[in-house]
This record gives structure tokens, C-alpha cells and sequence, in this order.
């Protein structure tokens, strides 16, 4: 069996990124779009601590938690607005939601 | 040094499948428990790495808080009128423009192997019995103290925001 190198960890990430961005262009609900970009994020933690492990230095592991406090946010406003949203227009197609179209 | 790969390979599939089955399921759901079973794999390859400290982070923060974030709205808006109606929209030759670079490198790779992308040379082992925590600690508190401080004013922003957001009355 082949050892497991660093480019095993990146060709990983990238095909996680690719079906991140396959969810968040091509779903309609909301609610997983959100979790695909969970997903896209959860990516690129993959791939600083791959890269942390690679230069044997803490520096990605950092970023990675930097990652996640950024996720967490964006998960708490992002729901916050989608109940705001659900109670206003009944709807959680995104295609549907046009507020801002005239 | 082969259980190395044998648990590399089961993680990375349950990421993979985890994050297929997130993006194509009908039901939110099961969208949720299947984000949770790819989040699972993430932090098994983190323990992989020896980031330890990352892989009880993710435990906690992501299937202990965000998965319970998720499910409680799912179960607060209804979706279940949502479920069955046209699931995608009409986008996918965007969605498939994007993907073929990636693809085109996953190919590359099956088709060359690990030795034909040439990384940087990798650094020494660091001197000194710290553990991986001690470590982030260290370089979190003494080099990246500033961006550490904004990430709470970050989360201060984020926790206000959504108790607006989700306010009966603003």
C-alpha cells in the first residue's frame, strides 16, 4: 500500500470544495445551502492542517481554529436571518425570495 | 504504518459520502445527519494529523453546537411543503463549470500519483516535548493575540445579530 502523503489530504479537500459549490449553486432550500458551505469551509480546515503537518508548523492549525470561529458566526446570523425570513414570506426557496428585484 | 492509510481511506469515505449524500438528499433531515456523519470523518483526519486539539474542537463546536443549531431550525420552520416540491434549481452548468477544474485535477492525481505535484520541502520536527495543544496555545497567545481578541469581538457581533435577527418585534 502507498503511504499516505499531504497531496492525498489536498486531492481530498478539493473534491469535498467541488460538492460544497455543486450544493451551494445548485439547491434551492436554504437551509442546505448553509450546510454546504459548511462543508466548503470544513475544506479548507482539511487543507491548512494538512499543510500545518506538512511544515511540521502550528501556524495552520491557528487558522483552522480562526476557520471555525468564522463558521460558528456565520451559521448563528445566517439561521437567525433564515427564521426572520421564514416568518415574512413563508418560503425557503431561494430562487422564491426576491425582495430586492423590481 | 499501514493502519495509517487503511484509516485514512475510511475517513476520507465517510467525509466524501457524508457530503454527497448532504447536497443530494430531499429531506432536510437527513441532509443534517448526513453533514453530521462528513463532519465526523473531518475530525477523524484531523486526529490523523496529530491535531488532536482540532479534532475536540470540531467535536464539540461543530456536531455538539452548529448540528443542534441546525436541526432545532429545521424543526422550527416547516419544511415539510418544501420537501416535495423541484429540489434543484437551474444553475448546474455553472455548478458543473466550477467542478471540472477540480476534476481535472483528481484525474491528474489517479493518474500520476502523490509524486507528480511537488510541495515545498517539509519542515523539521519542532524541538521540545510540547504537546499539540501546548503548541497552539503558545502561538495563539503570543504571535496571534490580535486576530484572537477580534474573534471575540466577531462572535459578540454574531451573538447580537442573530437575537436580533430572530426577534418577535425589532
Amino acid at each position: 500500500m502507498h503511504p499516505i502523503t499531504t497531496v492525498h489530504y489536498l486531492v481530498l479537500s478539493a473534491a469535498l470544495l467541488a460538492i460544497g459549490t455543486i450544493g451551494v449553486l445548485t439547491r434551492r432550500n436554504i437551509v442546505i445551502i448553509l450546510m454546504s458551505i459548511e462543508l466548503i469551509l470544513n475544506a479548507v480546515n482539511i487543507n491548512l492542517v494538512a499543510f500545518s503537518r506538512h511544515f511540521e508548523s502550528v501556524t495552520g492549525q491557528v487558522f483552522a481554529i480562526f476557520v471555525i470561529t468564522v463558521a460558528v458566526a456565520e451559521a448563528a446570523v445566517g439561521l437567525g436571518i433564515l427564521i426572520a425570513l421564514f416568518r415574512n414570506k413563508e418560503t425557503l426557496q431561494a430562487d422564491e425570495i426576491e425582495l430586492l428585484k423590481w | 504504518m499501514w493502519i495509517d492509510t487503511v484509516f485514512f481511506y475510511f475517513f476520507a469515505l465517510l467525509t466524501l459520502t457524508g457530503a454527497v449524500l448532504t447536497v443530494t438528499r430531499r429531506n432536510a433531515v437527513h441532509s443534517a445527519i448526513s453533514l453530521i456523519v462528513s463532519l465526523i470523518g473531518v475530525a477523524g483526519l484531523f486526529l490523523l494529523q496529530q491535531a488532536q486539539f482540532l479534532f475536540a474542537v470540531q467535536i464539540v463546536l461543530y456536531v455538539g453546537g452548529i448540528m443542534v443549531l441546525f436541526l432545532f431550525v429545521i424543526m422550527l420552520v416547516n419544511l415539510d411543503e418544501a420537501s416535495r416540491i423541484h429540489q434543484f434549481n437551474k444553475q448546474w452548468v455553472l455548478a458543473l463549470a466550477c467542478v471540472a477544474a477540480v476534476s481535472g485535477e483528481l484525474l491528474f492525481f489517479i493518474h500520476k500519483g502523490a509524486s507528480a505535484f511537488r510541495l515545498a520541502t517539509p519542515g523539521a520536527p519542532a524541538a521540545g516535548g510540547l504537546g499539540n495543544t501546548e503548541r497552539i496555545a503558545d502561538s495563539l497567545f503570543s504571535e496571534y493575540l490580535l486576530p484572537f481578541e477580534l474573534a471575540s469581538v466577531l462572535l459578540l457581533a454574531a451573538v447580537i445579530g442573530s437575537v436580533i435577527m430572530a426577534k418577535k418585534r425589532v
